[in-house]
């Protein structure tokens, strides 16, 4: 009986076709990886990637235009691959591998060293690099190019898998239009603008601090402000994201606005990797779990970047406003005010975790006085500044969002790093939680927890939890992807931007039953 | 300790359990043969679609359980003995209580067809049944054509499960039009047309007449009633309504009917039992349900009721405006208050269709004071709340028409068509 398996998992020969096409455009680039020197690099980096697109698209169109639209979840813990089956591993450790070499061992791609010429598959990429940058490619280049056609293809995908929702759709174009302009093309463009006597740090100008880690480094800081008004907006603007467009935005939409609309690693996560979106885990065991690593990460990371500053200001007030000791007494200023605020008007939303909220604020406060007493010129607390950010650059920038983030997505799902390791998400997730308008409303008694609102989470909420609760869903990890109110059968859930009243509003006794026991047990 | 004891452990026991654990610190033990954890039974189709396993379907985690000091039994309960509060399983074990709730739930209903007990005939309600189908079912090569009997919500979620492992699948329906008995004429036939555009061979006014047989006991075939047409097949699903299961019950002092028939307090005629979900059968109906409501919502609303009974708080079973809601294949339906197949005496209805087919509204009304009585909508989310507190207010079916955006549960960025229904809403009394 269990050889007998069910149909639904079987490819189509159309869909077959579509497979065999990606490969051989994929097995181009693993030629030029094994150093085969293709005599026409654009021509054959060109047919690589039209055959990973064609094949994408001629899959596509066959999986899911053949059907009727709505929820196209059909078989989906039969399929290998989506279900941590053999070829699910066998992605996850190319993934991994692939990842391993692009971190640490970036010659193995080809890159050159100092005054040699690209090699392998990096050299493929070098006609396009040219064209858009004006220079070589580097691992980067490769990465970034790879990256978006893998949202640009499986955006494709995946509008077509959800072409009866227009939120869906619309998202969609939104997270592969910031792909391709902000993360893609404008940082090619804008190195092109660089010369010897004009240096500007390029890069994704939507990756903000603390995605951005280093945002703030010295050499980066200089060069903004040696460069001009431009420089120096760019600059401001990279403060301003943090602090004040941010937090607007997400009071007024949630951190959805960011994490599934404008960010390329939720970008990534929404199309190449939904078809794992089950594979979370949404055991309460992973949710303490979760909420101690991400947390973590944002003290690391505000402790990190506050002595990576502390140690290139200087002393001397004389010279610049901005000392070692003016910025500590900012930041201390600044989280005081935050903690306060909140504890003053959010201690009863935070419940428990106001304790452990209190914890990671005095252990902050209590380094920086620290930082203030113990720290040399280039040391804080007797350790190397450098240090402490290549290991949060090794650990959470290369370990945490790259090889497990993207890599273990067959494995862990495709939300590992946005759930566990994104301070980013961890910021907007506090704002979401206690100054927002977001929420996933749930519609009154309707809801049969059967289950595939939590199942197709892909930040491992429970979502069902609270929706045959009556209860609407406000969880600072919610990235408001809405596939929960897509697949429920039952038109339960919906994602709205409302008033603050009312927002969290559990309930014992659901709409349907008896008013006077519903107000007699409802009553808080 | 008093202990209370709960039978069964689908929505309407846990429900109840759940809420004792909430007031009081009692004893609390529920047993079922059917499955160690309770699950979320109208999940079940997902489960052989594919789209979930059976630890999806499982509303709380395991360890739930122990932390509320809510005891799980694993057994089958062969009768009861009233007079001593004693319970006897299969095995002779036997458990004592203070209290008992009954909540058995349903099995398929069998209407004494020929071939109905054959291996390959099988219902769809339990986790065992959908175990079988999986045995029976597991693709189209060992499953060629399969025949449900039964134009009703279970039908056509057995009719859509098979599609998914692409076996053909014939559905027999008994009536003129899918599920005509509750849906008006203009939503039904959208439905099935909605059926047969997924390559679903529906049969409608089709009977039953036999299930036949190979020579190792298996059905390989049914016979039409009305044609006496042969469709040989491999599985033969009967999805044709259920009923109270109660075969044990009836061995005990605890009076049934179709049912355990129980008063508005959902106690039985014996003192300290009560019976609560699709086992229970109301003495007297309430307003228009029926005396028994074989429904999720229903089953977890007469736990809250009874939990509170049980806790010292003696409350009578009041549920408000009905509503329900299912999907057939891609389309949702929802409904709150009463909309009729036809409309009532004195009522009537303004139907709407868009152009695509796969979106609908019915809404009944009283004629003469146009006060709104209830809709069906299809493939438009609709508010729940704000219904219950239209039909509260007793608002007019102009009124609802009016402001039917208030009520819109769409997704962000969904066209909306309340202006559409509101000008065809409005040209039908011009042109009348």
């Amino acid at each position: 009986m269990s050889l007998a398996k069910p149909d639904s998992q079987a490819l189509s020969k159309t869909q077959k076709i579509g497979v065999a096409i990606g490969v051989i455009g994929l097995f181009i680039m693993t030629l030029a990886f094994f150093n085969v020197n293709f005599p026409n690099k654009t021509l054959f980096l060109t047919l690589s990637l039209v055959m990973i697109t064609l094949g994408t698209i001629i899959f596509s169109n066959n999986a899911y235009l053949t059907k009727h639209e709505g929820i196209k979840n059909d078989g989906v813990w039969f399929k290998s691959i989506a279900s941590r089956g053999f070829w699910g591993w066998i992605l996850g450790i190319v993934l991994t591998l692939f990842y391993i070499v692009l971190y640490f061992k970036a010659e193995w791609f080809g890159l050159a060293g100092k005054g040699e010429a690209n090699t392998g598959l990096i050299a493929l990429f070098d006609p396009l690099s040219y064209l858009l940058s004006g220079g070589p490619a580097s691992q980067w280049f490769v990465y970034g190019t790879l990256y978006t056609v893998a949202i640009l293809i499986f955006g494709y995908k995946f509008i077509l898998k959800y072409r009866h929702n227009k939120h869906e759709r619309i998202r969609t174009y939104s997270v592969m239009f910031f792909q391709l302009g902000f993360a893609f093309l404008i940082p090619e463009f804008m190195a092109r603008m660089n010369s010897d006597s004009f240096h500007l740090p390029y890069y994704d100008l939507k990756n903000i601090w603390p995605l951005n880690y280093y945002n703030f480094d010295q050499y980066r800081v200089n060069d903004f402000i040696s460069s001009g008004t431009i420089g120096l907006a760019l600059l401001i603007f990279g403060i301003a994201s943090i602090f004040i467009i941010t937090p607007i935005l997400t009071y007024k939409y949630g951190k959805r606005w960011y994490c599934s609309w404008v960010c390329g690693c939720g970008g990534l996560a929404e199309t190449a990797g939904d078809p794992f979106r089950h594979l979370s885990d949404k055991s309460q065991f992973a949710w303490k779990v979760e909420r101690w690593v991400v947390h973590s990460v944002v003290v690391f990371v505000t402790l990190m970047t506050t002595a990576v500053i502390y140690s290139y200001l200087g002393d001397d007030s004389s010279k610049y406003w901005l000392t070692k000791n003016v910025f500590l007494i900012g930041v201390a200023t600044l989280l005081t005010v935050v903690f306060a605020l909140v504890m003053i008007f959010k201690r009863q939303e935070l419940a428990k975790d106001a304790q452990y909220g209190a914890i990671g604020y005095f252990v902050i406060i209590i380094v920086l006085i620290g930082m203030h007493y113990f720290s040399g010129t280039k040391n804080v607390f007797l350790v190397d500044t450098s240090f402490l950010k290549s290991s949060y650059g090794f650990l959470i920038g290369a370990i945490f969002s790259g090889v497990i983030g993207v890599g273990f997505y067959p494995i862990f799902g495709n939300r590992v790093w946005c759930r566990f390791g994104c301070p980013m998400a961890a910021v907007l997730g506090f704002q979401q939680r206690l100054f927002s308008k977001f929420r996933i409303t749930t519609n009154g008694g309707q809801c049969i927890s059967c289950g595939n609102c939590s199942t197709y989470c892909e930040m491992g909420i429970d979502v069902r939890a609270y929706a045959q609760k009556g209860e609407n869903i406000v969880r600072s990890s919610c990235v408001g992807c809405g596939i929960c109110a897509a697949v429920c059968p039952r038109g339960v859930l919906k994602l709205e931007n409302d008033s603050m009243k009312g927002r969290i509003n559990s309930n014992d006794i659901l709409l349907g039953n008896d008013v006077n026991l519903m107000d007699l047990v409802n009553q808080k | 300790m008093e202990h209370i004891v709960i039978i069964g452990n689908g929505i309407s026991g846990i429900t109840a359990a759940r809420h004792i654990r909430k007031l009081s610190d009692k004893k609390i033990t529920i047993i079922s043969a059917e499955t160690e954890h309770f699950f979320s039974r109208t999940a079940l189709m997902y489960i052989y679609m594919g789209h979930m396993k059976y630890e999806h379907t499982k509303p709380y985690e395991d360890w739930f359980w122990k932390k509320n000091r809510i005891d799980l039994k694993f057994g089958f309960v062969k009768t009861i003995d009233t007079a001593t509060n004693t319970l006897h399983f299969d095995n002779s074990e036997t458990l004592q209580y203070d209290k008992l709730i009954v909540s058995t739930g349903s099995k398929s209903n069998k209407f004494g067809w020929k071939g109905q007990d054959l291996d390959g005939v099988i219902g769809l309600y339990s986790k065992q049944d959908l175990d079988q189908l999986e045995a029976l079912a597991p693709n189209k090569e060992v499953c060629q054509r399969a025949v449900v009997v039964g134009g009703g919500l279970i039908g056509i979620e057995l009719t859509e499960m098979l599609h998914t492992r692409n076996i053909p699948v014939t559905l027999l329906v008994r009536e003129d039009n899918f599920w005509d008995g509750v849906l008006p004429l203009g939503d039904a036939q959208m439905i099935n047309r909605h059926i047969k555009n997924h390559g679903i061979d529906l049969r409608l006014k089709s009977n039953l007449k036999e299930i036949s047989a190979d020579e190792n006991g298996r059905a390989n075939a049914v016979i039409i009633e009305e044609t006496s047409e042969t469709i040989s097949c491999n599985l033969v699903g009967l999805t044709a309504g259920v009923t109270p299961n109660i075969d044990m019950i009836k061995t005990t002092g605890i009076e049934t009917d179709s049912g355990v028939l129980v008063n508005r307090y959902l106690e039985t005629n014996i003192e300290h039992i009560y019976a609560i979900g699709d086992c229970a059968q109301q003495r007297e109906p309430i307003g228009n349900r029926k005396p028994v409501e074989a429904v999720w919502y229903t089953g977890r609303m007469m736990g809250e009721t009874v939990a509170q009974t049980i806790c010292g708080n003696r409350i009578p079973y009041n549920p408000g405006h009905w509503f329900n809601s299912a999907k057939f294949f891609d389309i949702e339906y929802q409904t709150y208050g009463w909309v009729f197949a036809k409309p009532k005496e004195g009522h009537a209805h303004f139907h709407w269709k868009h152009d695509d087919d796969t979106k609908s509204i019915t809404i009944e009304y009283h004629e003469s004071s146009n006060e709104f009585l209830g809709i069906n909508t299809f493939g438009i989310r609709m508010k729940h709340e704000v219904f219950d507190r239209w039909l509260t207010e007793k608002r007019t079916a102009d009124y609802v028409m009016e402001h039917l955006k208030e009520a819109n549960f769409d997704p962000e960025f969904y066209k909306t068509f309340e202006r559409n229904i509101l000008n065809s809403y409005s040209k039908q009394f011009i042109t009348t």
